[in-house]
């Protein structure tokens, strides 16, 4: 019987499991002199079947793989993860069918989920939090959960190890950009461009600046997305954010039905 | 219901006192549990901004100088009350009308949108987009956007651009933009998902002029302070037409704007009954109405914790109704939270109904509602049967000329 004072241990224990996976899949590549590579992709598209291959196939070619859980109402995607979304609510993906397809993937790269708030609150904060520990989960992404609101949810994450990242934008005042930074677990997520995902992102300097003054801000890594598609854009901002997240080019190139890990190694390698 | 509501324990438990006295929404936008900022990151500093510009603004004289100023000579207020005195006699009851459907733009969303554009000037915008499902709110910010010289640019489901052609039209002649909206379920959810990702892309130069008391604090405040003068000249005409007050006041509810402008001056009138009137649109089944207070659970939409209409995995769901303008999915989050305290009731009625007093009050009364209104005359009469020999006070929102070209007019149904 380890009793209460035993189980408070363990839960310190396992507080950081999560946001540790990521910092580390993160530090190692930026120790090896490049940028890590956050991966995205909307669970079950382009279709369920064949889902978890597609998951370990991206698993291979990338730090950290986030999944999408599709949302009726996606109100910061643009149209081509909105259009992901659709056909994976068409085919029925619900929260319970990542969850399982995550922990039968068992993928050693960290996995993040980015969810809308609505798809957890019908789930419950708790039973979710615990879910998603089960299966592996590193972190969370909530699109829809400003900071000022997060906190049932991360005290429900908390608890069981599961980072919960904070987004940040260019037009983020300087004071609220530390206060977000400090609570983000695991990385902070760098909007690198007003709009929806997918949208134009902002190039050279302002980019450039709005990424240092992000990494200057943070305690923890910082992944630059929304709009990242060439690895041109890639080498414009190494060395200004320790990572880029990829998601709807690595969209677009499925719906092409190309190769994703070879767009991820060209992205990667330049 | 009761497990989704309990995410939110944390949150305040407010009473009715505390929404008569003033102190609600709180500081964080909520009443009781429902309301709150749930946002992209992006817009949160264009949401602080509204809120300091919001405060300011309601307690500037010269700001509401303004604004009492257009109301009076441009919207054309006070709008009269109206004794109906055949649809009374016929249902048993007194009834009076609030005839918002007499305003400049036919409905009541002209006292929101004068004023937030207003507001718009205030803090300097450049630009402003606007959703709208029936086109009585696109109407109203195109016209006061050409008033104030104000860019404009409203989304429009696509199936709503066709059912309330009329609206599309005076839109488009008032100047403004018409972004047809061909993705979700092409209507006024779509219509504001679109909107809000337009702000996303834009929020720094870019006003949202949003249409009804639903979205992100401080919009349900905003909005309900805007058509507050509609329940406060309402409760003044009453008390001097009767020498009393109604015994219930009904209106019709999608997001609830008319609805909270007309409840909220009686909400200290204990024995005012409220009475919300839902879309019941064609059936009991999700799809087929769009009655969320009756039948939703909480959850996240649009940026506000209220009632929703959504299955067991929180995807929400397609609506129905022959109003467009009650068509949605949500509803605004006091409307959740005088339900929950029992200080109004919320009711549906078919769109079958809703024609049918839509029509009744056109043959006795000589005023064509629109359809959205004409949910609160089938409300009303209702209310009528159970109630014989009440004061009645309906919130007759809108006119209804813009249903018109709708296949289920009285002619097609009169035919055998």
């Amino acid at each position: 019987m380890t009793g209460l004072a035993g189980a408070d241990r363990l839960a310190e224990a396992t507080h950081d499991a999560g946001a540790d996976r990521l910092e580390r899949a993160i530090r190692r590549a930026t120790d090896s002199g490049r940028p890590a590579l956050a991966a995205f992709l909307t669970a079950g598209f382009p279709e369920p079947k064949g889902f978890a291959d597609l998951l370990r196939a991206v698993s291979d070619a990338a730090e950290i793989v986030e999944i999408g859980v599709p949302f009726s109402d996606p109100m910061a995607d643009g149209v081509t993860i909105q259009e992901s979304s659709r056909r994976a609510l068409e085919y029925g993906v619900t929260l319970g069918w990542i969850l399982e397809t995550v922990a039968r993937a068992r993928s050693s790269t960290p996995v993040v989920l980015m969810s809308y708030l609505n798809p957890l609150l019908a789930r419950g904060l708790a039973d979710f939090a615990r879910q998603a520990a089960e299966v592996g989960v590193a972190g969370l992404i909530v699109p829809d959960l400003p900071y000022e609101e997060c906190g049932p949810l991360r005290s429900a994450l908390s608890g069981v190890g599961v980072a919960l990242v904070q987004l940040v934008t260019p037009i983020t005042p300087p004071e609220r950009l530390r206060l977000l930074c400090t609570a983000s677990d695991g990385f902070v997520y760098a909007v690198t461009t007003a709009g929806t995902t997918g949208g134009d992102t902002d190039s050279g300097q302002t980019l450039r600046g709005y990424l240092d003054r992000v990494q200057a801000a943070s305690p923890v890594p910082v992944l630059a997305g929304f709009g990242i598609r060439s690895a041109g854009q890639v080498r414009e901002i190494a060395g200004h954010t320790d990572g880029i997240i990829v998601g709807s080019a690595l969209i677009e190139v499925l719906r092409r039905g190309e190769d994703p890990a070879a767009f991820l190694r060209r992205l990667r390698d330049g | 219901m009761s497990v989704a509501r309990a995410e939110f324990d944390g949150a305040p438990s407010h009473t009715l006192d505390d929404l008569t006295a003033g102190r609600l929404p709180d500081d964080r936008g909520r009443f009781g549990p429902f309301g709150g900022r749930f946002v992209p990151e992006i817009l949160v500093p264009a949401l602080d901004r509204l809120e300091l510009a919001v405060q300011e603004a309601l307690s500037d004289p010269s700001f509401q100088r303004d604004l009492s100023r257009e109301l009076r000579t441009w919207v054309g207020r006070p709008t009269p009350l109206t004794h109906a005195r055949r649809m009374g006699e016929a249902w048993g009851a007194t009834v009076y009308l609030k005839r918002e459907d007499l305003t400049h733009t036919g409905a009541h969303k002209i006292n929101n949108a004068i004023g937030q554009a207003l507001l718009a000037c205030r803090v300097g915008a450049r630009r402003i987009v606007a959703e709208t499902g029936a086109g009585q709110h696109g109407v109203a910010t195109a016209a006061a956007c050409a008033r104030l010289g104000l860019p404009c640019t409203i989304y429009m489901g696509e199936i709503d651009v066709e059912r309330q052609a009329p609206n599309a039209d005076r839109i488009r002649m008032l100047g403004a933009t018409l972004i047809k909206v061909r993705g979700g379920d092409r209507t006024l959810r779509a219509a504001i998902d679109e909107a809000l990702r337009d702000w996303v892309t834009h929020p720094d130069s870019t006003y949202y002029l949003l249409g009804s008391v639903v979205g992100p604090h401080p919009y349900p405040l905003l909005v309900r302070s805007l058509q507050t003068v509609i329940g406060t000249e309402a409760r003044a005409q009453h008390l001097e037409r009767e020498e009393a007050l109604p015994d219930v006041a009904v209106a019709c509810v999608g997001g609830g704007s008319n609805a909270i402008g007309l409840f909220h001056p009686f909400l200290a009138d204990a024995d005012v009954a409220l009475l919300g009137v839902e879309a019941g649109g064609t059936g009991d089944h999700l799809g087929t109405h769009a009655a969320t207070i009756e039948r939703g659970t909480p959850g996240v939409l649009h940026g506000a914790y209220s009632l929703l209409l959504q299955d067991e995995n929180g995807q929400i769901q397609d609506t129905h109704s022959a109003a467009p303008g009650l068509d949605y999915p949500g509803v605004g989050p006091e409307h959740a939270f005088l339900e929950s305290i029992g200080r109004a009731r919320y009711t549906s009625v078919s769109d079958q109904e809703a024609m049918a007093a839509r029509d009744e009050c056109c043959v006795l009364e000589g005023v064509v509602p629109a359809l959205e209104s004409a949910h609160a005359l089938a409300g009303a009469k209702r209310w009528a049967a159970a109630n014989p020999g009440t004061r009645i006070l309906v919130g007759l929102s809108g006119r209804g000329d813009k249903d018109l070209a709708l296949p289920s007019g009285p002619r097609e149904r009169e035919r055998p």
